[in-house]
């Protein structure tokens, strides 16, 4: 099929990372059917159509290769998915499928609904059976509901830090994952807190400047919608801690809806969700779960593959949908 | 001529307090008679309904989540918290003393509400 070069939208950058202060905003809405690709400082927009076109040319030359998924909201029964198991599996089928198998997942919360015993042990049956076998959590809201995180913390928090936070590093990559789901105010939106940003700023002191860095949390790290509590609070206090690095990724959940804005050296991108989609930032009542028709459904539900090619100031970030 | 001054700021007076009493007894009926006007706070679309609800002491007040989403009423003083509500499932606290009691959803802190008890 012939690509059509009004289909593409391509932006590009100086590919120096720091210093750019051109503001970018790419909001690839799933509904739509696009997807947003972040390689070498360029951003690429692509439709649906384009998806074959484009390969695995993102993930051939690439070093280290993960997924995120978001969202699964186990025990979610009402109208907009009455099967969030049976959309969970189609989202590891997708993982199982990808042209390079990704070494580990990201899973960046709301993985139960009610933070109940069953509905946690469901979501482990089903990631099972996926290729990755190490996944890395942060919690959403909905996972440590009644008990402030004490069962996220003793099923998913090995090795983790304070309320679930924790590092690590992979192939020169350096990740970051943050809780922002505790100790809420009224009025307010997600929270980080003190302690763990002291932790965070502690834990990339050492660091090359040249390490990319991948940060991940539930609430977007950036102001989505402050409106709908899409947002955190404190959240600049941890990009500032990231200025120095040349190539940071921010990944997160919790809208179910993919969208991705760069700002500098930042690239902020989050997920759509395994479970149901949520409506765009004010076009409805409330954030609430949105009901499309049950043939569109798998359309607007994904998984996010991320690629990092060593020398590439970048990381590609990919989302495809399940459908 | 001098006493008629006395006179008509006694009239004056008699009349205040003649007034005042009516208006005390039409407010002492109208506390006998009425009901707390609403007692029930409903959740939807992320927002609590009324927001601001006002009721005597010795009220019990109930929310319930009529929304797809988990939802939380959580005082912000402490004086209350429910455990989390699913759909349809309610939450009720007694108000024995006076005062005003904000609280929001610990889960979607952007909900706040708050209970006036006179």
């Amino acid at each position: 099929m012939a690509v059509r070069k009004k289909d593409g939208l391509e932006y590009d950058h100086n590919n120096d990372g720091v210093d750019r202060r051109g503001f970018l905003k790419c909001m690839a809405w799933a509904g739509t059917g696009a997807l947003c690709v972040m390689q070498g400082g360029v951003l690429k927009s692509f439709s649906l159509s384009q998806m074959s076109q484009m390969g695995s040319k993102p993930t051939s030359a690439s070093e280290l290769s993960f997924v995120q998924i978001s969202d699964s909201h186990m025990g979610f029964n009402k109208p907009a998915n009455p099967d969030v198991a049976g959309t969970l599996k189609a989202a590891v089928d997708k993982v199982n499928a990808l042209a390079t198998p990704p070494e580990f997942m990201l899973h960046t919360g709301d993985i139960s609904h009610l933070s109940k015993p069953e509905e946690f042990d469901t979501v482990d049956q089903i990631l099972k059976s996926a290729t990755p076998k190490d996944i890395f959590y942060v919690p959403g809201e909905h996972d440590m509901l009644n008990d402030d995180g004490k069962q996220f913390l003793e099923r998913y928090g090995k090795g983790s830090k304070g309320a679930g936070w924790c590092s690590f590093d992979k192939k020169g990559v350096h990740f970051i994952g943050l809780v922002n789901v505790l100790n809420l105010k009224a009025g307010g939106l997600g929270t980080l807190g003190h302690e763990q940003l002291e932790w965070m700023e502690d834990d990339v002191k050492h660091l090359k400047h040249s390490t990319p860095i991948v940060v991940f949390a539930h609430i977007p790290l950036w102001s989505v919608y402050p409106e709908w509590g899409w947002g955190t609070e404190d959240s600049a206090q941890a990009l500032a801690y990231l200025k120095k690095f040349g190539s940071v990724t921010v990944l997160n959940g919790h809208i179910h809806q993919i969208m991705q804005k760069v700002e500098g050296n930042v690239t902020f991108h989050t997920a759509a969700s395994t479970a149901f989609p949520q409506p765009q930032p004010g076009e409805a009542d409330s954030p609430g779960p949105m009901k499309v028709p049950a043939e569109q459904l798998r359309s607007v539900l994904g998984i996010t593959d991320v690629n990092y090619v060593r020398g590439q100031h970048a990381l590609a970030v990919v989302d495809s949908t399940l459908a | 001529m001098r006493s008629s001054v006395p006179s008509v700021a006694l009239i004056a007076a008699l009349g205040i307090v003649f007034m005042a009493i009516g208006t005390m007894r039409r407010g002492l009926i109208a506390r006998a008679q009425s009901k707390p006007e609403s007692t029930a706070v409903n959740i939807d679309n992320f927002s609590f309904g009324p927001a601001t609800l006002t009721v005597p002491i010795g009220t019990t007040v109930t929310w319930t989540n009529r929304d797809d989403i988990p939802h939380t009423a959580v005082s912000t003083d402490g004086a209350f918290k429910s455990k989390v509500m699913d759909t349809d499932e309610q939450f009720s606290f007694t108000f024995r003393k006076a005062g005003t009691f904000p609280y929001f959803c610990s889960i979607h802190p952007k909900m706040t509400g708050k209970v006036v008890v006179q």
